[in-house]
């Protein structure tokens, strides 16, 4: 079965935050703001949540994306 | 023990050598093939840039892409402070890099051949320019010199190609890697300048040759000794000649030695009573967990202070730092200050839990590696000089490296 992951694109956040408000279950914010974010897939009852904080983002750098193994 | 491939030939001190010598001592360069990858997989050839990566994987990810329009990064921007090794192979060995590049080209298929080199690395850049002037004609067309800033990100792959498309030698976030995509958009083959001159070895004699010398038949390497050492300077020797073996071919310690930083920057701190069996070789390294890195070798004397030189590189490393991601820009400012701190005798030993905090942080956090290779570094200095940074306040400041 096809699973999701969070990923954030480290140079577009400017670690406003808003994501770790929404989703806190996954994300946490770091001693300078930006978020940390559990690996894995996301748990499917956490999904709608997981959409909202990608939507939320001001800066488009969270995205939610099929779960796969880079390359290389 | 040293070796004599990739610097085999006239004397060093002689300067470049010509093309003519170059084509008369060891014949001329094969053509690319898909022959040409299955030598190099067999040889067993990893890259010398750092990571380490295997250089017949990453062609034939080009190959694949390329539909005859890729494009080959000779990577020679050497960023790190430590090491010399590549501008002292393009300085001496041109043709042996250019040999490689033009392999590469034509074996991945690609139209342009990028020698990609620092700006401050004159000689070399003299060298590779005079080099590429001797060539025929078809290699000349399709390659040119781009001078890389003097900043420690700029070698990395995917800030080389930013670089050349948009002038900013800052990484991007990946994928698409420069495989996939790199310079104009093209799949992109980013090669450090020492594996290219492997290649340009490995291609003429084969496989067999390749393995016939160095621990597990992994050939040489070059190394930058620095530090505590009689004669500091760019060796080749065979691959898993020890640290002590090495430090004796480069004359011997000049003064005791207290550790040894392999791999540079972004390497490994060593007690030297461990660190001189050591074999450098990359398999043998990473079955320690350690690696070699760029090649760098520097020997911290005795009297100098591990707290201190720690201090001192990771505000090298947070100055470095592209500020484009937030874990790394403030983290790694955060964990060089608090070294400063502790080297300043300002703080004390409680200031170690943040540092261990912040350095989880910080890990794996950053669009390239670079917080990485800075963290797993201080992680090497804390367990090495453990008690130095421990007591660092009682025992004073006044040892300086
Ligand atoms: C911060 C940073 C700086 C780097 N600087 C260099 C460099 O100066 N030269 C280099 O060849 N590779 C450098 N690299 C590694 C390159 O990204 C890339 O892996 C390498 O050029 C590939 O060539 P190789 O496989 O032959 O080693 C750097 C990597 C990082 C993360
Ligand atoms: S909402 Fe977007 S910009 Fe803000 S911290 Fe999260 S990922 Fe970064
Ligand atoms: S991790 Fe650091 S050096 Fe790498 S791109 Fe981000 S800010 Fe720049």
């Amino acid at each position: 079965m096809a699973t999701s992951e969070l990923a954030v694109d480290r140079i577009r956040c400017d670690g406003s935050g808003l994501c770790a408000e929404l989703l806190p279950e996954l994300i946490q914010l770091d001693d300078w703001g930006y978020p940390m974010i559990a690996g894995g897939p996301v748990p499917k009852h956490l999904l709608p949540d997981a959409r909202r904080a990608v939507a939320a983002c001001p800066v488009l750098a969270l995205a939610l994306q099929r779960s796969q193994q880079a390359p290389r | 023990m040293r070796a004599a491939r990739l610097f085999s030939g006239p004397e060093l001190g002689a300067g470049a050598e010509s093309f003519r010598d170059h084509r008369r001592r060891l014949g001329p360069a094969p053509a690319g093939s898909r022959n040409l990858i299955a030598t190099l997989e067999t040889s067993g050839l990893r890259g010398r840039g750092g990571g380490a990566f295997p250089v017949a994987t990453k062609w034939r990810a080009v190959a694949k892409r390329s539909r005859g329009t890729a494009v080959v990064l000779a990577n020679g921007a050497e960023g790190e402070p430590l090491s010399w090794k590549d501008r002292v192979l393009m300085a001496v060995r041109p043709h042996l890099v250019l040999d490689g590049a033009f392999m590469a080209a034509s074996t991945v298929g690609a139209t342009q051949v990028l020698l990609y080199l620092g700006e401050e690395h004159r000689a070399a850049a003299a060298a590779m320019s005079r080099a590429l002037a001797e060539r025929p004609e078809p290699e000349r067309n399709i390659a040119r010199l781009v001078a890389s800033p003097n900043r420690y990100v700029a070698g990395e792959e995917s800030a080389a190609v930013h670089f050349v498309n948009a002038g900013v030698a800052t990484p991007t976030t990946v994928p698409p890697r420069p495989y996939e995509r790199g310079v104009d958009g093209r799949a992109t083959l980013v090669q450090n300048v020492e594996s290219l001159a492997q290649v340009a070895l490995a291609g003429r004699f084969g496989d067999e040759w390749y393995r016939s010398t160095g621990i597990d038949g992994q050939g040489t390497v070059l190394l930058s000794l620095s530090g505590a050492v009689a004669a500091p300077g760019v060796m080749e020797v065979e691959a898993g000649t020890t640290v002590g073996e090495a430090v004796a071919e480069a004359g011997g310690s000049s003064e005791p030695p207290r550790a040894v930083l392999l791999g540079g920057y972004f390497g490994t701190w060593i007690d030297a009573s461990q660190a001189w069996a050591m074999p450098l070789e990359t398999s043998r390294l990473k079955a320690l967990g350690l690696s070699l890195g760029t090649g760098v070798v520097s020997i911290l004397p005795d009297r100098a202070c591990g707290v201190c030189e720690t201090a001192r590189m990771m505000q090298y490393l947070a100055g470095e730092s592209a500020a484009q991601c937030g874990p790394c820009f403030f983290g790694l400012r955060a964990l060089a200050d608090a070294c400063t701190g502790i080297a300043e005798g300002r703080s004390g030993p409680a200031e170690l839990q943040r540092l261990q905090r912040w350095s989880s942080q910080v890990r794996g956090r950053g669009a390239c590696r670079h917080p990485d290779g800075a963290v797993g570094f201080l992680q090497s200095a804390l367990q090495v000089f453990w008690h130095e940074f421990q007591h660092h306040r009682a025992h004073g400041i006044q040892r300086v490296a």
